[in-house]
């Protein structure tokens, strides 16, 4: 008879399983696992006797007193949250990107002729290579930041990077929009180098604001890895060219488009 | 398992309450969020104090947890659990806290009055009263230390997940959540925490008889 494993025997005491009645007819017929299954139940046991205070009847209201006086008038709106001066620089591009979009896709129901569906194609490509361009500058920026963050006092065991990490959670937001938005334009290139980009931020995002040499150490390994500060210099300088290059026939766009999608 | 709540009926008349009490602070009147806080304040202290093992600690956790729900009450979906929620907050702050502290500790490294895991208290005060001879009491006193020396060893994520769990009956779904991972990962989480708390207190607690010991069986 094939035994259950610790694993399978944890998740079924914890009710995290989903073959539990296949383990319950097993648990039925085997002594082994049983025992074992009793083994694990002892420690849970004896953990279940560690005792948690009574912080009192009243404690509900004791937690009401001290903290109702500091509690503004009213709770923020959801919508307020947007107006935190770190928040604003996302909600600016994308404020930007959405009007900008709105403004495109009026003038492409005007006049659905083809010369005129080439040249809004060619105004809302070259929006998003602005914003994308500063975005990538911007994220490259927090990243070599990051990657030459050392403790501000030799003396100190911890590197505070939460100036970097507050930046990595606005990039990260604006990071999503363009993403999709190059996926929605047919720019797969585009679009994977912003996918791995956003892995990278949603690490440094959801990092401590304080971390150790060794902490720091991997999460630069991890930047190093991915090879995504070279990926973002290619990206960005690439945009870089498009941006400057006046009225780009559409069949050259078209090239670097596919020239990148193949990267 | 201590957050289930009394029946179906129960927890849908309290989530109905909590549903109104969040519209009504949301409008401009604060003081109908002292009905959340003095709802859900014992159940946000028993997990915090499970995480950290500090009444101190747990108590500012609870205070913080509730600022951060009135913050972000905007944010708050109406459909979602209030107590859930606030769970949330206190669990994610409960983290840093620890994270904090770690870091704070590993700083001063000099032993302090305090043990490695934040019990201020003499030990033998945290005896049960009813334990019963001399040499259970030592044993009891010997296994509660290990015990607590065991779950401060664990990883913040594990501890959490353990407690989430194990402690407080919290859904795969949401320790995934706090713990910002996947399903897989938290389930292999809360494993790797029981099986870590095994393998430090399997000797300890080898026969029931020393269970018995802490008080607890009848």
């Amino acid at each position: 008879m094939k035994h259950m494993t610790e694993q399978e025997l944890i998740a079924y005491r914890e009710g995290v399983v989903e073959q539990r009645a296949a383990i319950s007819t097993h648990l039925a017929a085997c002594h082994e696992c049983r025992e074992e299954l009793e083994r694990i139940e002892v420690v849970l046991a004896a953990l279940d006797t560690l005792p948690v205070p009574d912080p009192g009847a009243d404690y509900g209201r004791r937690v009401w007193q001290q903290i109702a006086p500091r509690l503004p008038q009213r709770p923020e709106a959801w919508w307020q949250v947007w107006f935190q001066p770190r928040r604003l620089g996302a909600a600016g591009a994308i404020a930007a990107l959405v009007v900008a979009a709105f403004l495109i896709g009026r003038m492409t129901r005007r006049d659905t002729r083809p010369d005129n569906i080439a040249s809004a194609e060619q105004v809302r490509e070259r929006i998003l290579i602005v914003a994308v361009g500063e975005h990538l500058g911007h994220s490259e920026r927090m990243l070599v930041e990051l990657s030459n963050a050392e403790p501000s006092n030799p003396a100190q065991k911890q590197v505070n990077i939460s100036a970097e990490r507050g930046r990595a959670e606005d990039l990260l937001q604006e990071n999503r929009l363009y993403r999709q938005t190059a996926l929605q334009e047919g720019d797969t290139g585009l679009a994977s180098t912003l996918d791995e980009l956003e892995r990278v931020l949603l690490d440094v995002a959801h990092s401590p604001a304080e971390v150790t040499p060794k902490q720091l150490e991997a999460i630069r390994q991890k930047i190093e890895a991915r090879g995504i500060l070279f990926k973002v210099r290619v990206v960005g300088k690439e945009l870089q060219q498009r941006q400057e290059a006046a009225q780009p026939a559409p069949a050259q766009n078209d090239s670097r488009k596919k020239e990148r999608n193949k990267v | 398992m201590n957050r289930m709540p009394q029946s179906i009926e129960s927890a849908q008349a309290i989530a109905a309450s909590d549903a109104l009490a969040v519209e009504r602070t949301l409008a401009g009147e604060r003081d109908a969020f002292r009905v959340l806080v003095e709802r859900h304040s014992h159940n946000v202290f028993r997990l915090a104090f499970r995480m950290t093992r500090n009444q101190h600690d747990a108590e500012e956790i609870v205070q913080e947890a509730f600022l951060r729900a009135y913050q972000k009450l905007g944010q708050f979906a109406a459909r979602a659990n209030f107590g859930t929620w606030v769970y949330r907050i206190a669990a994610n702050y409960a983290i840093d806290r620890m994270r904090q502290k770690q870091k704070e500790d590993a700083r001063r490294q000099a032993p302090g009055p305090q043990d490695a895991d934040g019990i201020e208290d003499d030990p033998v005060s945290r005896v049960p009263d009813a334990a019963p001879t001399p040499e259970r009491l030592t044993q009891s006193i010997e296994l509660r230390k290990q015990m607590e020396n065991a779950l401060a060893a664990l990883s913040h994520a594990e501890r959490t997940a353990f407690v989430m769990r194990h402690w407080e009956g919290c859904g795969i779904e949401e320790i995934a959540a706090v713990l910002k991972l996947n399903s897989g990962a938290a389930k292999n989480t809360v494993f790797r925490a029981v099986q870590k708390l095994r393998l430090a207190l399997q000797p300890l607690v080898g026969t029931s008889t020393q269970a018995r010991a802490m008080g607890t069986e009848s």
